[in-house]
């Protein structure tokens, strides 16, 4: 309770981190800030090309299936391995400053969620501009979805932190797990395409349901289904509570380990 | 908090630090070599405990790894005590790293955000403080260029303007009064003692015992992890010095030590001294000879000249009780011997003996014509002294040059940089001698 009181006095230290983030990141390049939208949109590119001239998938607008599905997981996916590196790429400032440590997983996490956030602003493009359309009922779902998403991404960036800080081969570790759990997730395929007795496995997977739910919004434009959005509730606190748990057990030798 | 009046309560806090032999920070090495993560314990802080008032200001001092770095690590909590309580009253800044979270390509201004929000502060109290922080760090028009554009003065300027502008209750500080030129030192050193007229608390650890004394009202020596004096500055900063310097007095009695143990096995291994030692009128005889050092007569071509119908075996110093000895104090008498052998007869000899100061500066040098000693001639070998009455030197470490030449201008054996002897001594004078004066200030005449 107290460790939450505290980051809310340092909330300013989170936006600051966040706009260091946001505005850094493409300082310097010619375009800027407009990358955070050329970059989806490019990468949307070679999908199409891909996936509708090369490896025909019998799936209606394949491209933008995959799409609505990957910034998602791309999200998820900086958070698990990105993660790893927030603690002890700030080794100076925790080594030298007090401030609540929770406070760097939480800017990370946010602003790779903000970045989410400005890459639906392409899918939103491309869904009207290639007439699929929306259903304002279905989409009022999204930012639910995205919440539970965050929770779940920042549970994950609190745990890969602070354990990082003691086994430095998580980095890596984390990387390749994010790359078999993207192939575990129906990222790339729908989940009917699953064996039947593998489904409830699968729906241990809090990205599974996390995934149909973004797919049934703004592919589908259908409201997810309650158990799809309860189980990935119940999942996504259950790992921020594990996140949160390990962080604060984890935290108090941080200056010596570095 | 026991006591109202307290801004800091230390109680009874210990520290251990895990010191691994080697070690595996990887997977692998932490699974495969087990016995690789073998650990020492350490403990930098053996129970230490102090409370300092609201509006006092501490100085913490102690030699390298005696625990006071930790201290105030612990007091920002950085770290945590593995025992121990440590409470705090009131909002916490540490200067302990400057310029945390600048960025490289945001302006200066966007900087001041970052990094004072990382101190804590809220948006509308930087934006009530950024013009003191511009104004202070005098970057003018420079505040809206990135940051990479700064000189490493100008960085450091705008963070320790962010730094000290952080206005919180207790401040803790760890040796960084040293930044910028030389105006700028002094201006944040008056922004210091400003805010500790404000009743701000302070901890400060420092190097520099005359910064204590200045903003301190108090003092406390860490020892090898526990608190060795605590009281007024001067009484424990003289209490300090005198035991670093004591300290040293026996790291270097041990050096020599060492020196003289080498040099005795060199010569117990039989050597045959350069010239047959004839005895003689030599005042010592065979046992003294043997004695003789060897550095004088093993030195390097380069650093020895002269037409040699003479050398010197060796020169030592003594004090008045007539002991070797290599660290003398300010103000002590200081003897120095010269042994030499003769091959042929000089008229005329002169003997010359120079000090210099490590750095090579000639402090004082002198020969026993320009000293108007009568006029002598050698033709065996001896020794010839020269007794420095209470020396003048301030603390430093000096050598010496010695020479025997012949008549006016004929160097018979010159030796460059023998004899390294330390002047020790506690002074705030500087320079390498001590002149004698006289302050004549209105108001007072004070004869030194």
């Amino acid at each position: 309770m107290k460790t939450i009181k505290e980051i809310i006095e340092y909330r300013e230290m989170i936006f600051s981190l966040i706009r260091r983030d946001l505005r850094g990141r493409y300082k310097g390049s010619v375009l800027g800030f407009m990358w955070t939208f050329i970059n989806p949109l490019l990468q949307l590119g070679v999908y199409t090309v891909v996936f509708s001239i090369i490896m025909r998938m019998n799936i209606d607008r394949y491209y933008l299936f995959l799409f609505v599905a990957l910034i998602p997981w791309m999200f998820f996916n900086t958070c698990l391995g990105g993660g790893t590196r927030v603690i002890f790429s700030q080794e100076d400032m925790v080594k030298k400053i007090y401030f609540p440590r929770e406070v760097l997983p939480v800017a990370f996490a946010t602003s790779q969620f903000v970045n989410m956030v400005l890459a639906f602003v392409v899918i939103f493009a491309v869904v009207f501009i290639s007439g699929m359309g929306v259903s304002l009922q279905a989409l009022l779902y999204l930012p639910l979805v995205m919440a539970i998403e965050y929770i779940l991404a920042l549970g994950i960036t609190m745990f890969g932190a602070a354990a990082t800080v003691y086994i430095r081969d998580l980095e890596q570790i984390f990387n390749i797990i994010g790359m078999a759990w993207m192939y575990m997730t129906p990222v790339l395929y729908s989940v009917d395409m699953v064996p039947e007795e593998l489904r409830g496995l699968y729906h241990l997977n809090p990205m599974t349901s996390i995934i149909v739910a973004y797919r049934d919004i703004l592919y589908y434009k259908r409201p997810p289904q309650l158990g799809t959005l309860l189980n990935a509730v119940l999942l996504g606190l259950a790992v921020l509570a594990f996140g949160c748990f390990s962080f604060s057990r984890l935290k108090r030798r941080f200056a010596e380990e570095l | 908090m026991k006591n109202q009046e307290n801004a800091i309560e230390v109680s009874d806090i210990t520290k251990k630090f895990r010191i691994y032999f080697d070690k595996g920070a990887l997977l692998k090495e932490k699974v495969i070599f087990r016995s690789r993560n073998k650990y020492e314990e350490r403990w930098v802080l053996k129970g230490i405990s102090f409370q300092v008032r609201k509006g006092e200001a501490i100085g913490l001092i102690g030699h390298n790894g005696c625990g006071k770095s930790t201290t105030l690590k612990l007091l920002t909590r950085i770290m945590f005590p593995d025992a121990g309580s440590i409470e705090m009253c009131g909002r916490v800044s540490s200067l302990l790293e400057l310029g945390a979270g600048f960025h490289p390509d945001m302006s200066g201004r966007d900087n001041i955000y970052i990094n004072a929000s990382i101190f804590g502060l809220s948006k509308k109290e930087i934006d009530s403080r950024l013009q003191d922080i511009i104004d202070f760090s005098e970057l003018g028009d420079y505040i809206d260029n990135p940051v990479r554009t700064y000189s490493s003065g100008m960085y450091m300027r705008l963070a320790f303007s962010v730094a000290i502008n952080v206005n919180a209750d207790i401040l803790l500080i760890d040796e960084i009064l040293a930044v910028g030129d030389a105006n700028f030192q002094n201006k944040c050193f008056n922004k210091m003692l400003e805010i500790k007229k404000k009743g701000t608390t302070i901890v400060l650890v420092s190097h520099s015992l005359g910064q204590i004394e200045q903003i301190c009202e108090r003092t406390i020596w860490i020892h090898e992890g526990l608190i060795r004096m605590d009281g007024t500055p001067r009484e424990v900063h003289n209490a300090y010095l005198e035991f670093m310097e004591e300290k040293r007095r026996q790291t270097l009695n041990e050096q020599e030590g060492r020196k003289q143990e080498e040099a005795g096995s060199v010569e117990a291994s039989g050597e045959d001294s350069p010239g047959q030692p004839e005895g003689g009128e030599a005042d010592g005889g065979a046992r003294e000879e043997a004695e003789q050092s060897q550095e004088c007569v093993e030195k390097p071509a380069a650093l020895r000249r002269g037409s040699g119908e003479a050398r010197m075996k060796s020169i030592r110093s003594y004090n008045s009780k007539g002991e070797e000895k290599y660290n003398f104090s300010s103000g002590e008498d200081i003897i120095f011997e010269i042994t030499y052998e003769t091959y042929e007869r000089i008229e005329q000899a002169i003997f010359g003996l120079s000090i210099f100061r490590i750095d090579g500066t000639r402090c004082y040098g002198s020969n026993t014509r320009v000293d108007r000693v009568k006029e002598f001639a050698i033709e065996k070998d001896g020794r010839a002294r020269v007794c420095f009455d209470n020396n003048k030197l301030l603390p430093g470490r000096y050598f010496v040059d010695v020479c025997i030449a012949r008549g006016l201008d004929l160097i018979v054996d010159y030796m460059d940089t023998v004899n390294e002897f330390e002047i020790t001594g506690i002074t705030e004078e500087m320079g390498f001698m001590k002149m004698s004066h006289r302050w004549e200030v209105d108001g007072g005449e004070h004869v030194i």
